[in-house]
């Protein structure tokens, strides 16, 4: 349950942004979750909704997590390939020269305000 | 309706942490404290192998222990009553890993200055403690024989971060499948540089080398 770890990092950037900006309610924080970045976005929401109400910035903020499918690029017949499907080995040449494109990404992408 | 203002970010959640982690790496370098950080599964031996391991270096280093755990303090006191050095409990609040403020917040509890050697016993888990840089100078794991030599392929980002690896519980393997070669190959691909040490915590058979390892890790990274 390292969500709960995280979720606590998102509140304490989202507080410092919101701070440089005036901010004094967040209605929506939108993270950039990877395939393969070990976070369950399950998880994520349920420890979000938990911690994020105890914050008067955050009450009933939504956490929208978008998914960036993860990608492996072979460095010897440079094709790029889902790593989900075909781990660390190329599916068109069969090395194991490959490495990770995107998809580990555990990134805050934007935050939206309600403005009266 | 309401207009929306977008603010964008785009930042890794882990950047502060590992910008703590740097800071609190560089301070303990300036003041010349060793901090490894041990990682496994839960009941892998990590108690029973620090034990065994510090009553052989207690004599060359001043060796303090953290231990992290989500509630209990029970493994503190057994350090403390069969080693006689300075333990102490951090608690995670309910976290099931250690990031570098909880980490630092523990080195604070401690006479730093006194130190050589501070060993952080993270909390018992192959996925979270992985993902967090405490600001250790090195980390190190114990893979225990039951759990099996499979492990590296299902958790390859602990095995990527570990450099030292402990494979525990020698005395099971003839009641197990686990092939410490094919163990040794799958740890290797996930980490060259890593080195293995099998050892028996119970009986202390290999602990010796571990120590040796140790001593020497901490001597070069003084000289470095
Ligand atoms: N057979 C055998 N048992 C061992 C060995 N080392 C540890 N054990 C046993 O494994 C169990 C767990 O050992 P601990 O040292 O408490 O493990 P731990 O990793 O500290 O456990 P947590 O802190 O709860 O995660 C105990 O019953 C130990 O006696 C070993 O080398 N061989
Ligand atoms: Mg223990
Ligand atoms: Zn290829």
């Amino acid at each position: 349950m390292h969500e709960l770890g995280i979720v606590f990092y998102i509140i304490r950037d989202v507080k410092q942004v919101a701070e440089e900006n005036s901010v004094k309610h967040v209605s929506k924080v939108v993270m950039n979750i990877g395939e393969v970045s070990t976070v369950v976005p399950e998880y994520l929401t349920d420890c979000w909704r938990w911690a994020a109400d105890k914050e008067d910035l955050l009450r009933g903020c939504e956490l929208e997590v978008q998914t960036i499918g993860a990608v492996s690029f072979c460095e010897d017949c440079k094709t790029e390939f889902g790593t989900v499907a075909h781990g660390k080995t190329c599916p068109c040449c069969g090395s194991g020269k490959t490495y990770l494109l995107r998809g580990n990404e555990v990134e805050i992408k934007e935050i939206e305000i309600k403005e009266e | 309706m309401d207009k929306v203002k977008v603010i964008e970010i785009k930042k890794s959640v882990f950047e502060d942490n590992n910008r703590e982690a740097d800071g609190l790496r560089a301070e303990l370098k300036s003041r010349g404290v060793f901090l490894l950080n041990l990682m496994s599964s839960p009941g892998s031996g990590k108690t029973t192998t620090l034990i065994s391991l510090i009553n052989r270096l207690k004599g060359k280093l001043r060796i303090a222990v953290m231990e992290a755990d989500i509630d209990s303090d029970v493994d503190a006191v057994k350090i403390k009553e069969s080693t006689g050095i300075e333990s102490i409990q951090l608690h995670t609040g309910g976290m099931c890993h250690l990031d570098a403020g909880m980490t630092r917040q523990g080195l604070d509890n401690l006479p730093l200055d006194g130190f050589d050697l501070v060993i952080l016993e993270n909390v018992g888990n192959l996925v979270c403690p992985a993902e967090f840089d405490t600001g250790s100078c090195t980390n190190a794991m114990i893979l225990s024989v039951p759990e099996g030599d499979d492990k590296p392929l299902k958790y390859p980002l602990m095995f990527s971060v570990c450099d030292t690896v402990i494979v525990n519980k020698t005395d099971v393997l003839p009641y197990f499948t686990f092939d410490l070669d094919r163990c040794r190959k799958n740890v290797l691909a996930r980490n060259p540089k890593a080195e293995i040490f099998p050892v028996c915590a119970l009986s202390g058979e290999g602990i010796d080398a571990l120590a040796e390892h140790i001593l020497k890790m901490v001597k070069d990274w003084k000289e470095n």
